[in-house]
């Protein structure tokens, strides 16, 4: 075991991918000699030289565009977008082109493309740095979308995406680079299908990923001092839905609660509620509840930040309600 | 004139007639109801098409637009699998997935078809850039038209080819007409390879009704560009002799200003220059007629007997290796 950061693990994920196969390259805005705009890819110019740690302009939609090419041609890129504001200046090619030439083509052009970006608040920067769109993107057939939460995600999910035939775009929530933890020395490759039960709990199912796992692991901790006991789902992946892990966490607690940085109105936790409700119905002990951001732009004061996104105060109240109310 | 052998001149004519009478039985199909969605035909520009696809070989690529049977028929694809495609039939060239807007065909390296203006691009940036990565001396010609510069993927795509010497050819098709705009109404500099210029690669001008003089200019930037010396633009100058698509009134454009262009169709003039040179006769283009005539009727009919693929294949290829 190793003590390490989400933003090392995640370095050491590159570094790994790009000295395992000679296709992989990554590029984006300042990843080179800048180092990556959250330090991300800091030292990897000098290691892997500038063709395969490619700085680019400022031209999301054409560099994102020449990832998709690459990967045509043979190549595995890496694209690192700044942040998921950003992404929305390459919409087009990612919606457009990434997520329908397979099908359009009858099959016969596949993008084996990845996709990094920066989501989520946190760190007062305002509403055009810190919205949470991975559930935009999760609406999108043709996408592979994960959320990495965890040191042994942001090490291994990439390797996964890369060997994955279709774009993935993976989410590394901005306040997680500096969460610093324990990894084994041989922290290699995970899964990119299933969600993972962090907490094992026979009360409640929070239902949660990305930037609020910690706040719900933090909300469940506190519950268990009050004799609540609390399950926390870790989606990992946005695209495909791990639904069965879902229904079979709520139907062993018969209670859910779903923590979601996006705001409710057409969202991810939307679509977790109805599949719920379509399919474990019955059991149900309580109507399922959520705890999203507030529908506002993400404001820049700490203060009414910290209010518009969920909290691990929030997430208590609302487990505290739901299993407050008893069949 | 001198330098084109009988046998080039007679392919070169082929290719364009197929094209021309590929797309005019398009546009009947369509009244008939065989073919549905949006059919942007070609006729008027296929000199472009037929004179840029010669510099090309079977390792290169090719990302076109919307307006791409010409692109197709030129570059290899089959008539009969592009009709099926027209048709929506599987057993076309993107299996009845894409229709007339999004052609696609790995076996000769045509990556769309593409229906965002100024959509393919980025891609054929990112094509070159895996050439680049790989040192394979390929060239990867990116077919768009006006309209696509008046699109940032445009600016951001020239760029980055030149900043990064990439092996693209970008070839413009100026049409004068992005759908009804006229490009005086849409591009405050409307010389557009002097717009080309201003990202530093090579960018030149021709007559894109002269099948020729589009062949000699692929030619040359395409050799220039497998020399390593970076991207290059070529601008042809043409105009599309039907509507910009099957519901367009044509309200933007007079008949006189039409007329004037349909006088110098690529395939009538070159057809007068072949015979004049004595490369061509009456009995030789009868034939030709009667070929592409042949081929085009094949063509119908294989789309005609070509099947629907079943709906129970609706989820396949959203993924790969589902």
């Amino acid at each position: 075991m190793a003590l390490t950061t989400y933003r090392e693990a995640v370095r050491a994920g590159i570094r790994d991918a790009l000295l395992k196969d000679p296709r992989v390259f990554l590029m984006g805005e300042d990843v080179g000699k800048y180092g990556g705009s959250y330090a991300v890819s800091k030292g990897l110019l000098a290691e892997f030289g500038p063709e395969r740690i490619r700085d680019t302009p400022l031209s999301e939609s054409t560099f994102v565009g020449a990832g998709i090419g690459a990967a045509l041609g043979g190549m595995r890129p890496i694209v690192e977008v700044m942040t998921v504001n950003f992404s929305l200046l390459a919409l087009d090619q990612i919606v457009n082109n990434a997520a329908t030439i397979r099908h359009m083509s009858g099959g016969q052009f596949g993008i084996p493309l990845v996709i990094r970006m920066a989501t989520g608040a946190g760190r007062q920067l305002a509403a055009q740095h810190a919205h949470s769109l991975e559930g935009w993107y999760a609406h999108i057939p043709g996408l592979r979308i994960v959320a990495p939460a965890t040191l042994e995600d942001a090490r291994g999910m990439l390797w996964t995406a890369l060997e994955d035939p279709d774009p993935v775009i993976i989410f590394e929530h901005q306040t997680l680079y500096n969460m610093e933890g324990e990894l084994p020395a041989d922290a290699g490759a995970v899964d990119i299908d299933r969600a993972a039960v962090r907490r094992a709990g026979k009360d409640v199912s929070v239902i949660t990923y990305g930037g609020t796992l910690g706040r719900t692991l933090d909300a469940a901790a506190a519950l268990a001092r009050e004799g609540v006991d609390a399950e926390v789902v870790d989606l990992r992946t946005l695209r495909p839905l791990d639904t069965d892990t879902i229904l079979a966490s709520v139907r062993k607690t018969h209670r859910a609660v779903i923590v979601d940085e996006g705001w409710k109105s057409g969202s991810l936790s939307a679509e977790i509620v109805a599949r719920i409700v379509e399919r474990a119905f019955y059991d149900l002990d309580a109507p399922v509840a959520r705890v999203c951001s507030e529908e506002v732009p993400i404001p820049y004061p700490k203060h009414l930040e910290d209010a518009a996104v969920p909290q691990t105060p929030a997430v208590v109240a609302a487990v505290r309600e739901t299993v407050g109310r008893r069949g | 004139m001198s330098d084109v052998t009988r046998d080039h001149g007679l392919r070169l004519l082929h290719d364009m007639l197929r094209i021309r009478r590929f797309e005019e039985k398009c546009a009947e199909l369509y009244s008939a109801g065989k073919i549905r969605g949006f059919l942007h035909l070609y006729i008027g520009e296929e000199a472009v098409a037929v004179g840029a696809m010669q510099a090309f070989g079977p390792d290169d690529a090719i990302v076109a637009t919307y307006r791409e049977h010409g692109h197709a028929l030129a570059r290899g694809i089959p008539a009969d699998r592009l009709m099926a495609e027209m048709y929506g039939k599987q057993e076309g060239c993107s299996r009845g997935r894409g229709g007339s807007m999004h052609v696609f065909d790995a076996a000769t390296r045509f990556y769309g078809g593409n229906a965002i203006v100024g959509g393919g691009l980025p891609v054929a940036v990112g094509l070159a850039l895996a050439d680049s990565l790989e040192r394979r001396p390929r060239v990867t010609a990116c077919f768009f038209g006006d309209g696509a510069v008046a699109e940032g993927e445009f600016h951001e795509s020239l760029n980055l080819a030149a900043l990064w010497k990439l092996p693209v050819l970008f070839i413009c098709e100026n049409n004068l007409y992005a759908m009804g705009t006229r490009i005086e109404r849409a591009q405050s500099q409307t010389d557009l390879a002097a717009k080309a210029r201003v990202y530093r690669l090579s960018a030149e001008s021709v007559d894109g009704m002269d099948v020729l003089a589009v062949e000699a200019a692929a030619r040359r930037a395409a050799v220039a560009i497998r020399r390593g010396e970076g991207p290059a633009f070529l601008e042809c100058r043409t105009y599309r002799f039907r509507a910009h698509s099957m519901f367009d009134a044509e309200l933007y454009r007079d008949k006189a200003e039409v007329d004037g262009w349909k006088a110098r169709d690529p395939i009538a003039t070159f057809t007068a220059m072949l015979k004049a040179a004595g490369l061509a006769n009456d009995a030789v283009l009868a034939a030709l007629d009667v070929s592409v005539a042949d081929e085009v009727e094949q063509a119908v009919q294989f789309a005609e007997a070509g099947t629907w693929e079943p709906v129970e294949h609706l989820r396949a290829d959203v993924y790969g290796g589902v």
